[in-house]
């Protein structure tokens, strides 16, 4: 077991000038076999490993990750946490996720900095009012704590927000989320994994995973740049390279691999205190605790593994933006970067089991996988132990497709986040 | 920024000026005859997706030049467009050839059917 952080460590390590930090977690070599195996270590494999060892007690597995842990879309999202989804199952698994987020810190004994500054989505068109007015209405059925708002109200959580009624897309309003927010994405990922490896799990990283090896019907192990890893039960968690990694084992998936881009500007003194999402222009903004205005919008239109975006879509991004927030026009951005992510047709994840026996997917995360992570990984570690979809899993499996029993979220998350 | 060419009208642009439609090749079953259509057909032409690192065939709208549909092989690792050909042709012979995993074992048969003599229908 590790030695906890706390305050009496952190004076005890200031003593030492920092020299005795214990390593957060280890580097081992891959066994031979493990119980289960789990592909990626980004925030939902990480997680799923965390709760398989601490929910249910397997200790033998690994985590099997071809770069380093959280250097995926988990390292390079823009941290919006909400759980304000139109459809009841997406509704559960996101609220799961963000009432896991409150106290994920202490259960990880990790600083997840997470912020519930409130998230705020602008209705900027009379239809976009009345798609959110819907959403109100099912979340509030639903038991979340939403509302909508006044334009006077935007006004005054968000000074900075353009209120000319003459604009183009003035804003009529907002639909409001008090306890969403944001989080610090490596931490998540640092603390999933500090967690699970003091749990017993080996996180086996700088180790590709080339294709799954089948015995009949059933998966025998995977095959990975550090040889052959047996075992019975493999789940694949590599949001925007799932499909190569499972055609591998004679797997399709309605899965399209698109690049989202992010940036982040110079740091400024607080403007913003809270998440603001315009769906209608393509672009939200928030700041963080650094000062840097952190900024997206939506994918680039076509299939790329580059992690590499295109510069319209940046500028469609910021030109929204500015529109929205014309006090920002003269910054200068710092950095900008892109992340694969793995779309859907109905825009919701898929989690469960496949037709190969021991062969179970959690990917189709998209845009929006940042907050579900905790909810995520609780979910598909019991479907993994039990071999049978979590109930809050179930919705969200593979034969959807098939029953044209779609979980369609393309109009709540008609942006990126 | 991805530049495009069109092999219809012959224009040149950069990609805001084409749309992009997605995979190519995909034929809508129930076409032939809606009765023998199973879900799981109706399905994968629905939503399943080839979805390769590497070559990828698919469909670009030229938006502000001739407004035609059209096809193009690309690879998606370095983004470098490998060919562009009619909206009703299948790709070169080369680059069938040339496609991996799930377009390779598209493309099989209509290698298979088309004798050498027949190559490079591209445009
Ligand atoms: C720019 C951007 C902004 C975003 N903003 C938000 C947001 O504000 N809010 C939100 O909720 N979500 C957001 N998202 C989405 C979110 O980041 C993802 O849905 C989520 O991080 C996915 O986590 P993951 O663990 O599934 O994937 P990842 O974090 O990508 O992890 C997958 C891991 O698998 C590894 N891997 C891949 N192939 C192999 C292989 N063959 N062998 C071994 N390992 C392999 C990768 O290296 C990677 O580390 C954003 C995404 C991007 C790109
Ligand atoms: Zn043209």
């Amino acid at each position: 077991m590790k030695s906890r952080y706390s305050i009496f460590s952190l004076a005890r390590n200031a003593m030492n000038y920092h020299k005795d930090w214990e390593r957060a977690w280890r580097s081992p070599a891959p066994k031979s076999e493990y119980d289960a195996v789990i592909v990626g270590a980004g925030g939902h494999g990480l997680a799923t490993a965390y709760y398989l060892a601490k929910n249910h007690k397997l200790a033998n597995i690994a985590v099997v990750e071809k770069g380093w842990l959280g250097g995926g879309n988990t390292g390079r999202n823009t941290t919006i946490i909400r759980s304000n989804y139109l459809q009841d199952p997406s509704i559960a698994i996101y609220e799961l996720a963000r009432s896991l987020y409150e106290d994920l810190s202490r259960d990880l004994n990790f600083n997840v900095m997470f912020s519930p500054r409130g998230v705020m989505m602008l209705c900027q068109t009379e239809h976009e009012f009345r798609a959110f007015k819907r959403t109100a209405h099912a979340n509030r059925l639903a038991g979340l704590d939403c509302r909508m708002i006044s334009a006077e109200e935007v006004k005054k959580i968000a000074p900075i927000i353009n209120d000319d009624p003459n604009c183009r897309y003035p804003i009529l309003g907002a639909y409001y989320q008090p306890r969403g927010g944001t989080g610090r994405h490596d931490a998540v990922a640092w603390g999933y994994a500090r967690g699970a490896d003091s749990l017993g799990v080996d996180i086996i990283q700088n180790c590709e995973v080339l294709s799954i090896r089948r015995d009949g019907g059933k998966v025998a192990g995977i095959e990975t740049s550090k040889g052959f890893i047996k075992t019975k039960k493999i789940g694949v968690v590599t949001a925007g390279h799932v499909s190569t990694i499972v055609q591998t084992a004679g797997l399709r998936l309605p899965i399209e691999s698109l690049c989202l881009q992010a940036l982040v500007s110079e740091p400024i003194k607080p403007v913003l205190d809270c998440v603001v999402m315009a769906n209608t222009v393509h672009g939200y903004l928030s700041q963080s605790d650094k000062g840097e205005l952190v900024v997206g919008g939506g994918t680039d239109p076509y299939n790329n593994y580059s992690q590499r975006g295109s510069f319209p879509a940046l500028e469609h991004t910021v030109t929204a933006l500015v529109e929205t927030f014309p006090i920002i026009s003269r910054l200068r951005m710092l950095r900008m970067w892109g992340g694969i992510v793995d779309m859907t047709g109905d825009r919701s994840p898929i989690i469960g089991k496949t037709d190969v026996e021991g062969l179970y997917v959690n990917c189709g995360w998209g845009t929006g996988g940042f907050k579900s992570i905790p909810g995520s990984g609780f979910v598909f570690a019991d479907t993994i132990a039990n071999d049978r979809p979590h109930p809050i899993a179930e919705p969200f499996g593979l034969n959807r497709f098939i029953e044209g029993r779609l979980i369609d979220e393309s109009v709540a998350a008609a942006v990126a986040h | 920024m991805l530049i495009v060419h069109c092999p219809v009208c012959g224009a040149e642009g950069d990609e805001t000026d084409f749309h992009y439609g997605g995979e190519a090749h995909i034929r809508r079953p129930a076409t032939q005859d809606p009765t023998t259509v199973s879900d799981a057909a109706q399905r994968d032409y629905l939503f399943m997706r080839r979805n390769p690192k590497g070559l990828h065939f698919e469909r670009w709208r030229c938006d502000r030049g001739c407004g035609k549909w059209f096809h193009a092989v690309r690879d998606t690792v370095t983004m470098d467009f490998k060919a562009t050909y009619g909206i009703t042709e299948l790709p070169p012979r080369e680059l069938m050839e040339a496609a991996s995993g799930e377009w390779a074992a598209f493309f099989k048969d209509k290698l298979d059917a088309a004798k050498p003599s027949r190559k490079g229908k591209s445009s």
